[in-house]
């Protein structure tokens, strides 16, 4: 016998908990299916709604741009009012631990390799960097972080005309680690508050401490401060409270490649929300398989070490993600959506899948089930794949996330729209 | 000093003699239009020839193959990987062939065991159910990067001057003789450097030795002599793991498709063999990678279902004496010849050499440079077969240096495996020493020695260290790489030089884009274009953008005045504010 819900959503990242979290508002019973950790944990943690479109932007409102997109985006499948609706629901969601919302105007946003990238919501941890903040920088690294040299990041920043003198500087972290720690070592150190040591910091018997006292010699009138992603893991907020009160400017972290700490604490957020909400959730297990009768999907199966466990449902929400999170699959031969096998239009030759240059117009990056108004996965013949069936988040095509710098709004957006309408219909 | 030789091309064999010229006490300039290895000798599978393969089409190249296999064991430690290797038969694959081959090999003193099936699926696990019996020879890997580079070094070492990036653009022919080069250095000469204007240098000498394999015709050309070399074209497909850990090679008369080679941590399958008219420019086919896959999955059926992380082809600097006529490329004799302008042409003072087998580039080396001392008299006696490469000199067991570099044991394993007795040296003085490519183990510090012999040239720091040459083709280490270029060089031409890395990384992987690799390649994507931006990068704009008309971290009803962190929280909590007032520009105004 079947675990019965009335709304179940298949797969664990943003478009999915949105999805869970609409369904369930709605007074519907909600299950979430995730097979792995989410993609979120290699996001940068910023949450992007529309930054470019073809040779357009950086878009300063992003609202503006969306009737210039293709037909096809699924900005123009759920309506401007979905991705408002779905920003309110993110805001909601992340409280205090975000900014961004006070303005409909994208915010650009530093990031460890000295490129700046627009976006719509930014962790608080990062809100002290801004752009188009005026205020004079000072970027500090660490010895042995590979991913990250502080001067020439500043450099970089400098080239792209921003309006605010940067400098970098790298310093040794008082505490040694092995040569290849990563990311996580140093917030925990951090978070902590670990002892220094001794030959790096003998005067003081907390990290946190020595590296203020590290870096205030360095300022030199800076009016800000900006570190990797690492200034503390769980305790985020009070490892940068603590430095920002001895050094006496403000400090931010720098948007960075995985592991992304941002992106697990954003994570965290909407697994609290969803708990809260009632969503149940079943984690660590793949959908292999399901049933259909009169075309709609009645069972949906997870594989359990090789125990096949059905969950039932009246409606079933589709946010596997895309080609990175493996919501879509390909071959030599075809690409594919590997749970319900939905149709995904593309070029016969592979070759034809990517283009040359490699920040080219990447035809891959559009891959995705196409929808119809009501998100509905169509076939080839543009038939409705299943009646009860909703598709959100990057598992949907038209849109470039990556050149676009879109992917969290889409998801937002249509996770919203599919979840309250799978929930609208129990 | 005996005399002035100017080598043109930096693949094995312009190496080879260089060094081996240099070692004769001759003033060498090798001049290279790319990277070391830019032709043939970087787009081959890097096998080590036991000379089993040719045991029955060509015995005496089968000869020169063991003779040099041994020879390179001994004086190139850290560029060889002694695997072994199988020549498998398969139900229904002749059985006279295999005898033939056995035969061959005893012949040619090539060391060659009969396994039976069983045995050789021991050896190997993933070989197909229907492998009868194979022939156990001793092919092995070498990295042939790392091999040019220690001869280069070696060469240096004895004075010669080594220029890549040096593109030959005439040869200069005075009363009839050859007397020099001319060369455009693209950054002038020494190392490679973005940004860095180029110069033209003429480069006298007393002999030119046009040693550029497949592009020997062109050089022949500007000295107004016929050099008829037949490119011939070759796919390697490259897998992510060594899906066997021994040379793999079907044993039945030539084909298509017939041998698999494990490297570090990959495996290379290969090859073709098609003729082409140009060497630089021929089509690279999905088909060919396809024909790969397919037919070598028939010795291990695995291959269909593993990951293929990128392609790419080679050519073959065919040579075939005039008047042969063979149609067929695979017909044309692997041996090298060895053409003297002055004999052929009347043109005294240039000497090309063509065809030939990577295996064997010493032997050839040696062989053009006795003809070189002939020409000026002079007896020198060559070295190389005796004296160690660079990095292959026997300094006692390196596994005792791990602990002291402060590696762990997988990394400290993998580098001391590439540096050789370079080691010591490189990660000796090192601290912090961080991996920069998980993928392939690699530590800054051999970055930082590869940058300081290269320049800002990161495709000759991945072809010295292998970083960016794993799984992730580059996407979580090209940032790494290129930043240890700062601040020796400065913020546009280290973004010049990672640009470069991405986009070569980007065209090999193309032809390997489905399944894992294209979700690999989908993650690579989502993290530089949308994380950092790489793809719309604002440095490389060209217009200023309009940092004002987005978001300060402030209110629109404050903005402008300078607010504490504790007001604009405040402000944040207030709820959604009216957009900006410039909030309707794209900021491209």
């Amino acid at each position: 016998m079947a675990i019965r819900e009335d709304v179940l959503v298949v797969g664990g990242g943003l478009a999915g908990m949105s999805a869970a979290l609409s369904a369930a508002e709605t007074g519907a019973t909600v299950r979430l299916l995730s097979h792995k950790k989410s993609t979120l944990r290699h996001a940068s943690g910023l949450v992007d709604c529309l930054g470019y479109s073809g040779d357009d932007g950086p878009f300063a409102d992003p609202y503006a741009a969306m009737d210039d997109l293709p037909d096809d985006h699924p900005y123009r499948i759920v309506g401007e009012s979905a991705v408002r609706e779905g920003f309110d629901r993110f805001d909601s969601v992340v409280g205090d631990s975000y900014r961004g919302g006070h303005t409909d105007v994208n915010a650009l946003i530093p990031t460890q390799a000295g490129t700046i990238k627009p976006t719509a919501r930014y962790p608080a941890s990062m809100a002290a960097g801004l752009a188009s903040d005026t205020r004079s920088t000072l970027l500090v690294g660490f010895e042995g972080l590979s991913d990250f040299d502080a001067p020439l990041a500043a450099d970089r920043l400098a080239a792209a005309g921003v309006p605010f003198d940067v400098r970098g500087v790298t310093l040794r972290f008082p505490k040694k680690f092995r040569a290849d720690a990563k990311l996580t070592r140093y917030a925990r150190a951090l978070d902590r508050d670990e002892e220094p040591d001794k030959d790096r910091a003998p005067r003081f018997d907390g990290v946190r401490r020595a590296l203020a006292e590290l870096v205030r010699p360095k300022l030199d009138g800076a009016e800000r401060v900006g570190f990797p992603s690492l200034i503390g893991d769980d305790r985020n907020d009070e490892v940068r409270d603590d430095l920002e009160e001895r050094l006496g400017v403000p400090a931010f972290e720098l948007a960075a490649s995985p592991p992304s700490l941002p992106g697990v604490r954003l994570e965290s957020r909407f697994l609290a929300a969803l708990d809260e909400a009632g969503v149940r959730r079943t984690t660590g297990n793949p959908v292999v398989d399901y049933e259909s009768a009169d075309g709609a999907i009645t069972t949906v199966y997870t594989d359990n070490n090789g125990q096949r466990v059905p969950y039932g449902a009246d409606q079933v929400v589709l946010a596997t993600g895309g080609l990175v999170g493996k919501g879509i699959g390909s071959s030599r031969e075809s690409v594919r959506e590997p749970v319900f096998d939905c149709h995904i239009p593309h070029p016969e030759d592979r070759y034809d899948w990517s283009a040359t240059d490699a920040f080219g117009d990447q035809p891959f990056a559009r891959f995705g089930v196409v929808p119809d108004d009501d998100l509905r996965p169509l076939d080839a013949a543009g038939e409705t794949e299943f009646s009860n069936l909703r598709a959100a988040g990057s598992v949907l095509g038209g849109a470039d996330f990556a050149a676009q710098k879109c992917g969290s709004g889409v998801s937002l957006a249509t996770g919203h729209v599919a979840g309250e309408r799978a929930g609208a219909l129990i | 000093m005996d005399g002035t030789v100017a080598v043109i091309g930096g693949g094995s064999t312009g190496t080879g003699i260089a060094r081996d010229l240099a070692m004769r006490g001759f003033d060498v300039t090798l001049v290279e239009k790319g990277n070391l290895t830019h032709g043939t000798t970087g787009r081959m599978h890097g096998l080590l020839h036991s000379g089993g393969r040719y045991a029955v089409s060509d015995r005496s190249s089968a000869r020169e193959c063991i003779e040099e296999n041994r020879v390179l064991r001994e004086i190139a430690t850290h560029c060889v990987e002694m695997t072994g290797g199988l020549f498998v038969q398969k139900e229904g694959d002749a059985d006279e062939y295999f005898e033939e081959k056995l035969e061959g090999c005893r012949e040619c003193d090539i060391p060659a065991e009969v396994v039976s099936g069983e045995e050789a699926r021991a050896i190997e696990p993933y070989l197909a159910k229907d492998v009868k019996r194979a022939i156990r020879v001793p092919d092995g890997a070498i990295d042939p990067f790392r091999l040019c580079v220690a001869n280069a070094a070696s060469a240096i070492e004895h004075g010669a001057r080594v220029e890549t990036h040096a593109k030959v653009t005439d040869v200069l022919v005075e009363d009839g003789a050859v007397v020099g080069i001319e060369v455009e250095h693209e950054s002038g000469p020494g190392k490679r450097v973005h940004r860095k204007p180029g110069t033209v240098e003429e480069i006298r000498a007393d002999y030119v030795v046009n040693a550029t394999g497949a592009w020997a015709g062109r050089v022949g050309a500007m000295a107004g002599v016929d050099v008829e070399v037949r490119p011939s074209k070759g796919v390697m497909v490259v897998m992510n793991t060594r899906q066997v850990d021994t040379v793999v090679n079907r044993c039945r008369p030539k084909g298509d498709a017939d041998i698999i080679v494990p490297h570090e941590t990959a495996a290379i399958l290969g090859t073709t063999d098609e003729e082409v008219e140009d060497p630089e420019d021929y089509p690279e086919e999905g088909w060919e990678v396809d024909l790969m896959i397919d037919t070598l999955s028939e010795l291990v059926p695995i291959l269909q279902e593993a990951r293929t992380i990128r392609s790419f082809w080679g050519v073959r600097p065919l040579y075939e004496p005039p008047g042969t006529g063979t149609t067929d490329p695979t017909d044309i004799t692997r041996d090298f010849f060895l053409l003297d302008h002055d004999e052929r042409d009347d043109l005294p003072g240039m000497t090309s050499i063509v065809g030939g087998k990577f295996t064997t580039y010493r032997l050839m080396a040696e062989k053009i440079s006795d003809h070189v001392c002939e020409q000026f008299g002079v007896e020198a006696e060559c070295r190389t077969a005796d004296e160690p490469l660079p990095g292959s000199e026997d300094i006692g067991n390196l596994d005792e240096y791990m602990d002291e570099f402060g590696l762990r044991s997988p990394i400290a394993k993998r580098s001391t495996k590439r540096l050789g007795s370079f080691s010591p040296q490189v990660l000796g003085g090192s601290d912090p020493n961080p991996v920069v490519c998980t993928c392939e183990a690699v530590t800054s510090a051999e970055i930082d020695k590869a940058i300081d012999e290269s320049g800002t040239d990161l495709n000759a720091v991945r072809l010295r260290t292998r970083a960016s040459m794993g799984n992730c083709q580059g996407a979580f280490c090209c940032q790494g790489m290129a930043s240890q270029l700062h601040p020796t060089y400065d913020e546009p031409t280290v973004r010049d030089a990672y640009d470069e890395l991405y986009q070569e990384r980007w065209k090999g992987e193309r032809h390997g884009l489905w399944g894992e690799q294209l979700s690999q390649a989908a993650l690579k994507y989502a993290l530089h274009a949308t994380t950092l931006n790489r793809d719309r990068d604002p440095a490389a704009r060209e217009s200023d953008l309009d940092f004002a008309a987005f978001d300060d971290g402030r209110t629109a009803t404050n903005a402008g005045t300078d607010v504490s962190r504790s007001e604009r929280e405040t402000a944040a909590d207030g709820g959604r504010r009216p957009t900006s007032p410039n909030g309707d520009s794209d900021g491209d105004s």
